[in-house]
C-alpha cells in the first residue's frame, strides 16, 4: 500500500497546476565571471536568463499547496522533506507571519517543484551568484566595500525572515532581496562541497581558496561568499531552514 | 561438643572474613588499577554532563569512574549587551559567551550532540582541543540550522582545553563569541579547593568605537588589522564587577579556569594584589609556583590557584593594561573576612614627594579629526540614561558602581561634600584632570585623575547623572555650563 501510494505520489508529482503568480521577471544579460571556487583562469560563462524580481512569498506558497495538495505539510513524503518542512505553519493552510514575507522552511524538492509548476526552474548556483554580484548601480560590486559590509551586516542580523519581500535594495538588474532577507535555494546548491571544516578545505582543494585571494585583507567579498557556500554545504535536499527561501528563474526563449 | 561447635563457628567466621577480604581486594584491584595508556580505561554506565554558564563550573569529578558522558550543546545566535547602551549580536555555544563549561575525566567517552537552533542563520561546527582526531571534531559536526549532529570521542589527555567554532570564516565565528572551555580531570580528580570559577577572555571588533551607542555590527577590517575595540572577560564589559563580582572568604583557596578565545590577542593574566600559588601552565600538566602574571595564548588556557589571605577587592586584569582600563578586560574578586595587618598593613603614613612637579596627565585629544555627529539627549530621563552609560564605561573602574569610591585611593562621589560644593570645579576636574591632595567627606585623598576626552554633551550627561544619584544635590549640568568652563 505504501509503495503504491508513493508511486502514485511520484506519478502525481510529475503533473501540477500551472498557475502563474507573482511572476514578474527581469532579464539578466549574462556574461563571464570568476566564482569564488574557480581557479584564476577558469571563468564561468553565464548565458542570458530571466530571474524573478522577488522571492516566493508565504501567500504565493499557500496558493501552490492548495492547488497541489500532495505538497501540504501533512501530505509531504519524508523522502522530499524532513520534519522541519513548514514547521511553523499552524496547519496545512495557515502560515505564521506576513503574507508577503518570504516563504521559508521549504525543502529543495518543494522549491524545485514550485518553480516547475510555474513553468520555470530554480536558478543555478552560478546564475544566482552572478545576479547577486550587483549592487544598485553596477553588475559586479564585489570589490566595493559598502556592498560587502551590507552583506556581512545582514548575515549577523537575526530574524530577517520576518520582513516583507521587496524592501531591500533593487539591484542593477532590477532584482530585490538577493541579500538582506533570506538565503535562497539554487538548483545545484550542493555542487561545491565544503566540509565545513574550512581549514581542511584549504588543503583538500586549493581551488576553493584560489591562492592569495583567501588571505588578502582586501577580500572581504570572499568572507561573504564563503558563508553562502558554507551554508549551502550544510544543507541536504530534504532539509528546510527558517532562513532559507527561494525564487525561480527561466531560460530566455530564442 | 560446645567446644567443637565453637571451633566450627570460628573457622566459618575466618573463612567468611577471608572471603570478604579477598572480594574487597578484588574490588580494590579494579578501581585502583592503573592504565599505562588512557585509551584502555574502560567505561561503565552513561550520564548526562552537567553544563554551566560562566563564571560557574560543574561539580568536580571526584573519584567517579570513567563513563559514557552525553553532552548536549545548543548553538544560539542572539543579541546581547556589550556594555551599557551598546548591543551586539553574539553567536554562542549554549547562549553565553564563553560557552557552557564542560567537565570530564580521562577515559570518559563523550557523546557530543551539537544542535543548531532553527532560527539561526548560519551553519556551525565545533573544534574541541581536547579531541584526538581530524579537526578536533569539526569535520563531523558541521550542522545546518535546525539540525543536530552527533559524534563521539574519548578524552585521553588531562588538562584544560579550548573549544571553538571552525566554520568559514573561522575568525568571524570566534570573534562573535563562539568559544568555551572543556576540562579533562586526571584520575581521581583535581585536588579539592574552596572556590572554582570560569573566566574567558575575548577581543571584539565593532563598527563604532568603544562605547558608541546602539547595535554595533562586527567589523571585519578591524579584526583583520587586530585593532580591538573591546577586550573583555566573559563576553561583555563588567561581566564580573559590582554585584556580579566573584566572591571568596579569607583563607579560602580559589581556583580559576582561565581561557582565551581570541581571536587575535594574547592575554597577560594577572590578579592585582595576589600571587598565584600554583599555575597549571598552558592548562597542561606542568605546574609553576609563585607566579605574578601568566601568559594565556589565544586558543589556550591556564588553571591558576591562590589562597586569599586578606579581605578586599582584587582586580583581575589583562596586564596589557590599556585593555583593562580602556577596553573592558577587568573583573573583580571580593574577599570578605578578618584583616591581617602582618600580611598587609594598609596605609601607614602619607607624605608629599614630588620631585618632578605635579604634572597633570592628559589624554590625547582628537586633534583636527572630524568628529561624528553625536546623539544628543532630548529629555532629562535620556540625559540620565546616557550619563549612566558613560559613567559605567568611563568612571566605574575608579569611582565604583554606586559612587562609593575606594577609601584611600579614589574619592567617593556619593553624598560627596567636595562634589556638591562647587559645580564648576567638578566640570573643570572632568575636563582637565586633578592632581594633589583633597579632602572628601573628612578623608584625605592624594592621587591623580586624568583629563577625560569627552564632549560637552557627554560631560553634561555624566555630571547630571552623578549629581542626581546617590544622595547628591540634584543639579542639572548643561552643555553650555561645560562650554563656559572649557573656554575659561
Amino acid at each position: 500500500m505504501k509503495i503504491y501510494s508513493t508511486a502514485l505520489f511520484l506519478l502525481l508529482s510529475l503533473f501540477c497546476e500551472v498557475t502563474a503568480q507573482n511572476d514578474k521577471m527581469v532579464l539578466v544579460k549574462g556574461g563571464v565571471y570568476l566564482p569564488l571556487y574557480g581557479a584564476e583562469d577558469k571563468v564561468v560563462k553565464i548565458e542570458p536568463f530571466k530571474m524573478d524580481v522577488l522571492p516566493v512569498s508565504n501567500s504565493d506558497y499557500l496558493k501552490f499547496v492548495q492547488e497541489n495538495p500532495q505538497w501540504k505539510k501533512s501530505n509531504i513524503k519524508r523522502l522530499f522533506a524532513d520534519e522541519s518542512y513548514l514547521t511553523k505553519w499552524k496547519n496545512d493552510e495557515t502560515f505564521i507571519g506576513l503574507p508577503n514575507a518570504p516563504v521559508t522552511t521549504v525543502s529543495w524538492f518543494a522549491a524545485k517543484k514550485y518553480c516547475e509548476c510555474q513553468g520555470k526552474r530554480l536558478p543555478t548556483m552560478d546564475e544566482w551568484e552572478f545576479a547577486a554580484m550587483a549592487n544598485e548601480d553596477v553588475p559586479d560590486a564585489r570589490e566595493i566595500e559598502t556592498y560587502n559590509q551590507y552583506i556581512l551586516g545582514w548575515y549577523e542580523t537575526p530574524k530577517t525572515y520576518n520582513n516583507p519581500i521587496g524592501e531591500t535594495f533593487k539591484n542593477y538588474w532590477g532584482i530585490y532581496d538577493l541579500h538582506g532577507l533570506v538565503w535562497e535555494w539554487t538548483l545545484d546548491f550542493n555542487s561545491v562541497l565544503i566540509s565545513g571544516e574550512s581549514r581542511k578545505d584549504v588543503d583538500k582543494d586549493s581551488n576553493l581558496f584560489c591562492g592569495s585571494a583567501a588571505i588578502g585583507a582586501s577580500d572581504l567579498m570572499n568572507y561573504a561568499a564563503f558563508m553562502r557556500y558554507a551554508f549551502r554545504g550544510s544543507m541536504k535536499a530534504r532539509y528546510s531552514s527558517q532562513n532559507l527561501g527561494f525564487r525561480c528563474a527561466k531560460d530566455v526563449e530564442n | 561438643m560446645k567446644l567443637n561447635l565453637k571451633k566450627i563457628f570460628v573457622t566459618k567466621m575466618l573463612v567468611g572474613l577471608c572471603t570478604i577480604a579477598f572480594l574487597s581486594s578484588c574490588v580494590n584491584d579494579q578501581s585502583d588499577k592503573k592504565y599505562n595508556d588512557t585509551v584502555d580505561i574502560p567505561v561503565n554506565q552513561e550520564m548526562t554532563a552537567e553544563l554551566t554558564s560562566p563564571p560557574f563550573v560543574p561539580t568536580p569529578i571526584g573519584k567517579r569512574m570513567a563513563k559514557k558522558l552525553i553532552v548536549d550543546l545548543e548553538i544560539q545566535e542572539r543579541e546581547g549587551e556589550m556594555t551599557s547602551g551598546v548591543k551586539y549580536v553574539y553567536w554562542t555555544f549554549g547562549g553565553t559567551v564563553p560557552g557552557s563549561f564542560i567537565r570530564t575525566r580521562v577515559g570518559d567517552e563523550v557523546e557530543f550532540h551539537l544542535k543548531n537552533h532553527p532560527d539561526n542563520k548560519l551553519p556551525h561546527n565545533i573544534d574541541l582541543h581536547a579531541v584526538n582526531g581530524p579537526g578536533g571534531g569539526a569535520e563531523s559536526s558541521f550542522v545546518a540550522p535546525g539540525h543536530e549532529k552527533v559524534f563521539s570521542f574519548k578524552v585521553l589527555n588531562p588538562g584544560l582545553y579550548v573549544y571553538h567554532c571552525a566554520t568559514a570564516p573561522v575568525g568571524m565565528h570566534i570573534a562573535n563569541g563562539m568559544y568555551g572551555l572543556i576540562l579533562v580531570e586526571p584520575e581521581g580528580g583535581l585536588a579539592p579547593v574552596d572556590k572554582e570559577y570560569y573566566i574567558m577572555q575575548g577581543d571584539f571588533y565593532t563598527e563604532g568605537s568603544y562605547g558608541d551607542r546602539g547595535l554595533q555590527a562586527f567589523d571585519m577590517q578591524k579584526a583583520i588589522d587586530e585593532k580591538a575595540d573591546y577586550v573583555v572577560f566573559n563576553g561583555h564589559v563588567g561581566a564580573m564587577t559590582g554585584d556580579n563580582a566573584l566572591t571568596a572568604k579569607v583563607g579560602e583557596t580559589v581556583r580559576l579556569f582561565v581561557g582565551n578565545g581570541g581571536p587575535n590577542l594574547v592575554s597577560s593574566f594577572h590578579v592585582i594584589g595576589e600571587i598565584f600559588d600554583k599555575v597549571h601552565v598552558e592548562g597542561g600538566s606542568l605546574i609553576n609556583d609563585n607566579v605574578q602574571t601568566t601568559l594565556i595564548p589565544a586558543g589556550g588556557a591556564a588553571i591558576v590557584e591562590f589562597r586569599v589571605d586578606v579581605p578586599g577587592t582584587f582586580i583581575l586584569v589583562d596586564h596589557s593594561i590599556f585593555r583593562a582600563f580602556n577596553k573592558g578586560a577587568l573583573a573583580m574578586l571580593k574577599v570578605e573576612g578578618e584583616e591581617n595587618k602582618t600580611i598587609y598593613s594598609g596605609e601607614i603614613r602619607d607624605g608629599i614627594y614630588l620631585p618632578e612637579g605635579g604634572v597633570i596627565q592628559s589624554m590625547p585629544t582628537a586633534g583636527n579629526k572630524t568628529v561624528k555627529e553625536e546623539i544628543k539627549a532630548l529629555s532629562f530621563e535620556e540625559k540620565m540614561q546616557f550619563g549612566k552609560d558613560k559613567y559605567m564605561a568611563t568612571c566605574l573602574a575608579c569611582h565604583q558602581a554606586n559612587g562609593q569610591g575606594i577609601e584611600g585611593a579614589f574619592p567617593p562621589l556619593a553624598k560627596a561634600d567636595y562634589l556638591n560644593a562647587d559645580v564648576n570645579r567638578a566640570i573643570d576636574i572632568v575636563l582637565h584632570g586633578k592632581t594633589g591632595e583633597i579632602t572628601v567627606n573628612g578623608k584625605n585623598y592624594n592621587s591623580v585623575m586624568t583629563a577625560q576626552a569627552l564632549s560637552d554633551e557627554e560631560v553634561s550627561n555624566v555630571l547630571t547623572y552623578v549629581y542626581n544619584s546617590w544622595g547628591n544635590s540634584k543639579k542639572e549640568v548643561t552643555p553650555e555650563m561645560v562650554k563656559a568652563v572649557r573656554n575659561q
